[in-house]
């Protein structure tokens, strides 16, 4: 059988993301099934750059489906400071590990991976591009709280020109029935016109904005996201635009009584402390969520998703 | 000016006037051993002036490469003196190694072992995106 790997979201079919969802459900309602699901399976992490919660979160995945971790996370401490190319980095780790999870600064560096490596390749992130297992655990999450992932007004906030959980997100919501958009940004960061070509090719109704408590009384998710200080030339801008949109709790009233706050994380301004003990605000889930259905990911593409014990 | 007519080989006809050199170099003419021809400006009745190439033997053509610089060339393979197949070209669906992605945080900025790849976009706009960073390029 073919290998399969997970570059972008749009890789897995519709049927695929809501099977991986379920046997999410299904590996939180009983984790003892899946406890040696993977057991003699290695998962090399292989992190070129810093990350928290997707390392760990891909770690954690592993080692509870009784499998084990290599790997490194931080790129000088690997072959690539002596100049080892992507492509014979994989070939190597192909020798050692069952399935690899790589975050890459270059964009494009996953597709790379996947046509050396023999072994299954998840891409955890590659520069500002793509992020696949993010938009998997803000499916799972939505899925959760909402219990659909159609006929949704979803409200995306913050940096929408470089935020790469946006771009898959969209991507991803852009295959259900009914969604509406709107989209609320400084013009300087406002979602590329070929992702709004996109929207409007398959039927998504969406709006753009700046103003974000007007937006707000309409939405049943609003996604946040941090204005990312990496991605400007100069300091000026970033400093100008960060706090463009900070949500507290007096722009909070205004929004429905179930409407539901995701971020990718990490946050800095953007939203208040005083937010978190809401039962609105989802992001601390977002993160659980995120290792449930990278167990779920991890099953699948070892090809293991109907073995239990 | 008089130039020899091509025996057996193939004539690049209609070449925007300007653009022989570039489609010399790409093509990678000046390392052929046969007689290879490059004639420039000459008057044409639809494109005011153009260019063209005639090469004194028959090689693989990357049409790739030919279609992304002009689409509107026409290839004549000629043999013993006769039109042996005369072809059209258009705008390539997916281009390899003819143009660089020019995204410093592309993949293929450092990986020098792969493949430059680009997939056709729009048409009208000739606008093209790298296979790896989804980057625009636009002539």
């Amino acid at each position: 059988m073919a290998k399969r790997d997970l570059i972008d979201i749009t890789d897995l079919s519709v049927d695929e993301i809501d099977g991986l969802l379920d046997l999410a459900d299904d590996m939180t309602a009983e984790p003892e099934k899946y406890y040696n699901s993977c057991a003699h399976r290695k998962l090399a992490a292989l992190f070129y750059e810093p990350s928290t919660r997707t390392r760990l979160s891909f770690e954690s995945a592993m080692l509870e489906l009784g499998g084990d971790v290599i790997g490194f996370s931080d790129a000088m401490s690997s072959s690539a400071s002596k100049g080892e190319s992507v492509s014979d980095t994989m070939r190597v780790v192909s020798c050692y590990a069952d399935i690899i999870a790589l975050r890459h600064p270059k964009e494009g560096a996953a597709l790379v991976a996947a046509g050396a490596a023999t072994v299954p390749v998840i891409n955890a992130g590659d520069g500002g591009h793509f992020h696949p297992t993010q938009t998997l655990a803000d499916l799972l999450t939505i899925r959760r709280e909402k219990r659909r992932l159609s006929d949704l007004r979803i409200g995306f906030c913050g940096d929408l020109k470089f935020g790469r959980t946006v771009h898959s997100l969209i991507a991803a919501l852009m295959r259900y029935e009914g969604i509406e958009i709107t989209l609320i940004s400084p013009d300087e960061l406002k979602l590329p016109e070929y992702i709004k070509d996109e929207m409007s090719a398959s039927g998504v109704k969406w709006t753009e904005t700046g103003d974000l408590e007007k937006a707000m009384p309409d939405l049943d998710i609003l996604y946040m996201t941090r204005v990312q200080m990496e991605r400007f030339f100069n300091e000026e801008d970033y400093i100008r635009l960060r706090d463009t949109y900070v949500l507290d709790c007096g722009k909070l009233a205004a929004a429905k009584k179930d409407m539901i706050i995701m971020h990718p994380l990490p946050r800095v301004n953007e939203i208040s402390v005083e937010i978190d003990p809401d039962p609105r605000a989802k992001y601390f889930d977002q993160v659980k969520n995120g290792k449930d259905v990278r167990k779920a990911l991890i099953l699948k593409l070892l090809g293991k998703e109907g073995e239990t014990r | 000016m008089n130039i020899d007519g091509v025996t057996t080989g193939i004539v690049l006809d209609h070449i925007q006037a300007g653009k022989s050199m570039t489609i010399y170099n790409l093509l990678g003419l000046d390392k052929l051993d046969c007689s290879v021809a490059v004639i420039q400006n000459v008057r044409s009745e639809k494109y005011g002036k153009k260019d063209v190439i005639k090469i004194d033997c028959i090689i693989d053509l990357d049409f790739d490469v030919l279609g992304y610089i002009d689409p509107h060339i026409t290839v004549n393979i000629v043999r013993d003196g006769k039109l042996e197949k005369k072809s059209h070209l258009a705008l390539p669906k997916e281009l390899v190694n003819v143009i660089q992605c020019k995204n410093p945080r592309c993949i293929t900025s450092t990986e020098h072992s792969i493949d430059q790849r680009f997939r056709l976009m729009d048409e009208e706009t000739r606008t093209y995106r790298c296979e790896y960073c989804d980057t625009t390029h636009v002539e």
